[in-house]
């Protein structure tokens, strides 16, 4: 439906400025304890980076580097890190999401666990937004049968 | 606020009162974090630490963040919506070839 | 259709500018919204979780339940759009 837009000066500064802006959701999402950011934030950083690759290029370009089925197993891998997180927390003794279990499997004291909790749940909230970003994007633009009302 | 209400109303076309929309959610939730706000107040981050320091942090210094979080889910909420309306709205094209809400009405008889 | 719509904005929004006046002052440090919960978030927010940001402490550890209905939220309107637009078995 899109028209490819090939053009070189577009093309070539993509090239150069996409692994930057990958590097930098990442840095928000590691960052949100210090600094404004979290787990929403760098999600949508990080699936920005991706459309970005689909404005410049073909849509069959980002398809070739993540295809629509590795899409679906990213949204429901972030659920599962949330989710399971929570779920070992309550078999270690103690409420569901109760973080201070954590200091019984990791090496730290329970104030400390409390961050590492909250880290990995960061983590788990980054990759569904991104994944549904992605997904949300490649399904309203990717509509084959255009030409067939012929208005 | 009330020109997204305004654009959801008064127009025709099912775009515009999608963009209305939006404006209405953006204009609500701004209102709601200045709620939030204090006099002299700085932002909710608590400055220089690392690790587990007990110091005294004084309550009427820092903006109140209550606000701030529930208007991050609000923000969500309102891209979930957004993305499933654009859906029913490629829906409604592919099968009736318009997007105007009269002529949808007379397609409908 | 135009001037209902016209009179119904106008309407609406004198009423929400009447309701406001009976709020407490702007940028008042006592008002009700920050006397209850609130002053507990900021103070003990260092002492119990070691994180500077007031923010996400609140958003991912004392209310971390409604985050994860938060993440559910935005993972069912992703497969709701999957479920519109694309046709299986083509």
């Amino acid at each position: 439906m899109i028209s490819p837009f090939q053009d070189v000066i577009v093309q070539t500064v993509c090239r150069i400025l996409i692994p930057f802006i990958q590097l930098y959701g990442l840095y928000v999402i590691a960052h949100g304890h210090s600094s404004p950011g979290g787990g929403f934030q760098g999600g949508v950083i990080l699936a920005a980076s991706f459309i970005l690759l689909c404005l410049a290029y073909d849509i069959d370009e980002m398809k070739k580097r993540l295809s629509q089925k590795a899409i679906l197993i990213y949204f429901s891998v972030g659920v599962l890190i949330y989710s399971g997180i929570g779920a070992i927390c309550l078999a270690l003794g103690g409420n569901y999401l109760n973080y201070s279990q954590l200091h019984k499997i990791l090496p730290v004291d329970p104030i400390l666990a409390r961050y590492m909790g909250m880290f990995g749940i960061e983590v788990g909230v980054g990759i569904t937004v991104m994944a549904v970003m992605i997904s949300i994007f490649l399904d309203l633009s990717s509509y084959p049968d255009m030409k067939e009302k012929g208005k | 606020m009330m020109i997204g209400f305004y654009a959801m109303i008064g127009k025709k076309n099912l775009v515009k009162k999608l963009i209305g929309m939006n404006i209405f959610q953006t204009s609500i939730i701004l209102y709601f974090i200045s709620t939030g706000s204090k006099r002299g107040g700085t932002i909710p981050i608590v400055e220089g630490v690392h690790g587990v320091v007990h110091q005294a942090v004084e309550a009427s210094q820092y903006v109140n963040p209550l606000p701030h979080v529930l208007m991050l889910t609000a923000i969500v909420v309102m891209v979930s919506t957004f993305g499933v309306a654009l859906a029913l709205l490629l829906m409604i094209y592919r099968r009736y070839g318009t997007l105007e809400e009269d002529e949808i009405a007379v397609l409908r008889k | 259709m135009k001037p209902i719509a016209l009179i119904a904005v106008c309407l609406t929004g004198a009423l929400l500018i009447y309701g406001t006046i009976d709020m407490p002052n702007w940028g008042d440090p006592q008002s009700p919204a920050n006397r209850h919960v609130s002053p507990r978030y900021i103070e003990k927010t260092v002492e119990e979780t070691a994180v500077p940001n007031m923010v996400t402490s609140v958003l991912a550890d004392y209310r971390g339940y409604d985050t994860l209905g938060e993440t559910t939220v935005i993972f069912t309107a992703g497969i709701s759009c999957i479920l519109l637009i694309r046709r299986f078995g083509k």
